[in-house]
């Protein structure tokens, strides 16, 4: 079995048992009132079966229920959701398998940018004294399948990245609505062997996806049981509302059986309350109300609890990801979703800063060390994340991958056993006893068994500048010039054959 | 029979092997023989202590040094090798004094100066130093300048390495060069430093012979000076 990602030992709580009651029986009570207001119409029907009161409203131009669903309701989806899901993967070494009752956290990527930012380094010349010097330079690009498919083939090689969710929005001429989810999740499993996670936009292609990903997986009981790719619905539009065409999405993959991430991503101070109990309350109630429909559309179907809440910046009301309160929410959330025994989808290691460099560094740094002591299952957002969520950096994604080894080496176990006790015992004395009174000797072994974190790799020589973005840009180089893993041609073939929308200009092995 | 064995000397250098009881980089070495065992075989099986030195052991060390310049090794490696070239080079040094060649690549007399506590640099260098087949003689740490000097004279050194971690004990350095000029000794020993306040500009300021940035680029230094026929 797959032993991706690291388990945090002792998970911190950040909320006291009673705390978590208190956040609990304030969700509960939102969605008896006021309860939410649904837009789809066979999600209210499926909750006004299950025992959920509904009275019907307009909004706009649309047809709206206003849906008390009650607590036996809820209950219910959360006993048949299952503790366990696997996010499947083209290689099955690199699954990743989630029990909401051990925790392990698994780091990936996401979500759509829409710009490339990529280092060219430039030599310039001092005006001063004339000392010529290179420096990177920033190039931002808008996204496409190419930058798609680089991102891909960089998060195949990054070994601290457990799961893909695509990072770059493409704006290509000949992609258009009808072709795109078809186009984007063939690009992201043509270029990666772990788990691909990512959301459909037009639900005609949902079928077409999936039959990719049978093709890949090898049949669809085959696709069941190793889920190459594995989906994200927001359903929910902040405060309470749920969207009727992604709650279609939401059924539909219900019944399939395949995973699926409840996203919910309100905003403190604007679209939730800002304080940590209003805004986890909400984004609580959010979260469940997703699974409740899940559970409706195919009781046990693998869902996965996913709360992406963030704090307003107070002077313009864009997200603000860096800051101490995004990690009280996130924290807090994951502790909900361990209480329910339902895997958690969570978020950290976002940008706030336009460009990588030292803003960039602090803010990530802040929130991915922070948030997985709370041991959600999934970490995403953490890989090339800047200017919130709006570009991906490779470089930057390069020394995520290095800060969040270290994030994962600081949750390895602490090796303190009544064995270890005597060999440690042995080991002074050895040492006590001899020239030097040196540890080189065990030190060695550890550095040999891994047991040595092999510190900071980007650093530079220069006594006057900052060399790790020209570093990072190097490593990045290297990394690109790595064999892709594409398809097999008869697969590629199967695919093209099968998978209308399909730009042909994609397939690797096209004459 | 002869290659062979001084082949698996140079490979329990790399292995960083003193003994049968060390473990080494690789698996599968436990109960085999390291480098004291092998030396004492190949000079069961008359191999001449030259070879040994030249080919086994100081090869090894080379070895080991350009897979440290690779980054393949690190300096515990650097050092478990220095320790299992040290366990050689005492089954040999019986053969060695007979033969006259006791001084090895020379002789050097290592101290942290005086008020100065620490030793790790220094015992990095002293254990790099005897590993690269000099004779080191280590004074230890807090080691007053007259004392250095005294100890140099008596064991007839070449080479004075002196170390110290702080800015307010660095100047005693220089005290160790002048108690050399006051005892007419300076032209037959050299002084090299190092530790982290010290640099190139700094030992040229105080009259020493060399700077070692690191315990490798120490060694470079002792081998430059003493190879130029100052002995």
């Amino acid at each position: 079995m797959s032993q991706r990602g690291v388990i945090v030992g002792k998970p911190y709580e950040r909320l006291s048992q009673e705390q978590v009651e208190i956040i609990n029986r304030t969700s509960l009570d939102l969605l008896k009132d006021p309860g939410i207001l649904c837009y789809h119409e066979e999600s209210v029907s499926m909750l006004e079966k299950a025992g959920a009161k509904v009275k019907a409203t307009r909004e706009g131009e649309h047809d709206a229920w206003w849906v008390s669903i009650p607590e036996k309701v809820v209950k219910q989806a959360l006993d048949t959701a299952p503790s366990k899901v696997t996010l499947g993967a083209r290689n099955p070494e690199n699954q990743v398998v989630m029990d909401a009752e051990v925790t392990r956290i698994h780091f990936g990527s996401g979500s759509e940018t829409n710009y490339w930012l990529e280092i060219e380094p430039e030599t310039f010349s001092s005006k001063k004294d004339g000392r010529e010097q290179v420096f990177p330079v920033m190039k931002k690009s808008r996204g496409n399948l190419g930058f798609l498919a680089r991102s891909a083939h960089l998060a195949n090689n990054l070994e601290n990245l457990d799961f893909f969710i695509r990072n770059v929005n493409v704006q290509d001429e000949d992609v258009t609505t009808e072709n795109k989810d078809v186009n984007v999740f063939f690009t992201s499993l043509n270029n990666i062997t772990k788990p691909v996670v990512g959301g459909i936009a037009d639900f005609n292609q949902l079928k077409q996806v999936v039959g990719m990903a049978e093709i890949i997986a090898g049949g669809r009981e085959e696709l069941v049981k190793n889920p190459v790719t594995s989906f994200i619905t927001s359903v929910i539009k902040s405060p309470l509302q749920v969207v009727a065409e992604t709650a279609e999405k939401l059924i539909e993959i219900a019944r399939m059986g395949l995973p699926v991430v409840i996203s919910t991503s309100p905003q403190g101070g604007s679209t939730a309350p800002i304080d940590e109990l209003g805004m986890v309350a909400q984004v609580n109630a959010e979260a469940l109300t997703g699974i409740v429909i899940n559970q409706l559309a195919n009781p046990g179907a693998p869902v996965i609890y996913g709360a992406v809440p963030v704090r307003a910046r107070m002077d313009d009301l864009h997200d603000m990801y860096g800051v101490p309160e995004f990690c009280h929410y996130n924290m807090a959330c994951a502790q909900m979703a361990r209480h329910y025994k339902v895997p958690c989808y969570s978020t950290a290691g976002v940008g706030d800063a336009k460009v990588p460099g030292v803003q960039a560094a602090v803010e990530k740094m802040f929130t991915y060390t922070a948030v997985p002591f709370a041991a959600p299952d999934l970490l995403h957002y953490a890989f090339g994340l800047l200017d919130k969520t709006q570009t991906f950096s490779p470089e930057q994604a390069v020394l995520d991958n290095h800060q969040i080894g270290m994030v994962k080496f600081l949750h390895r176990e602490s090796g303190v056993t009544a064995e270890a006790a005597e060999e440690t015992r042995k080991v002074v004395r050895e040492v006590m006893n001899s020239p030097y009174r040196m540890y080189a000797r065990h030190a060695r072994k550890m550095l040999r068994k891994g047991g040595i974190f092999e510190g900071f790799p980007f650093e530079g020589e220069s006594d006057d500048q900052d060399e790790t973005l020209l570093k990072l840009h190097e490593r990045f180089k290297q990394i690109e010039g790595e064999e892709p893993e594409h398809l097999p041609e008869d697969m590629c073939k199967k695919i093209f054959d099968q998978t209308p929308g399909l730009l042909p200009r994609l397939n690797p092995h096209a004459k | 029979m002869k290659e062979e064995l001084i082949e698996r000397i140079v490979e329990n250098v790399l292995q960083g092997r003193r003994d049968k009881d060390d473990e080494g980089i690789e698996e599968d070495y436990a109960g085999e023989p390291g480098v004291a065992e092998l030396v004492q075989e190949a000079l069961d099986n008359g191999i001449d202590t030259n070879t040994i030195l030249l080919e086994g052991l100081s090869k090894g060390m080379e070895q080991v040094g350009q897979k440290y310049e690779t980054g393949e090794y690190f300096i515990p490696d650097m050092l478990t090798a220095a320790e299992a070239v040290e366990a050689g080079m005492k089954i040999m040094e019986p053969h060695l004094a007979g033969e006259g060649e006791s001084e090895g690549k020379g002789k050097v007399i290592m101290a942290t100066v005086e008020k100065d506590l620490h030793d790790i640099g220094k015992n990095l260098v002293s254990i790099m130093l005897k590993g690269s087949g000099f004779n080191v003689v280590d004074l230890g740490i807090d080691v007053p300048a007259a004392r250095i000097v005294e100890a140099a004279e008596e064991e007839k050194a070449e080479l004075i390495g002196l170390s110290a971690l702080l800015n307010t004990t660095m100047v005693n350095m220089e005290d160790v060069v002048r108690e050399l000029e006051n005892k007419g000794l300076r032209d037959k020993i050299k002084v090299i430093i190092g530790g982290a306040p010290t640099s190139d500009d700094f030992a040229a300021e105080i009259g020493a012979d060399g700077y070692g940035k690191d315990a490798f680029a120490a060694i470079r230094v002792a081998e430059k000076l003493l190879s130029g026929g100052n002995k």
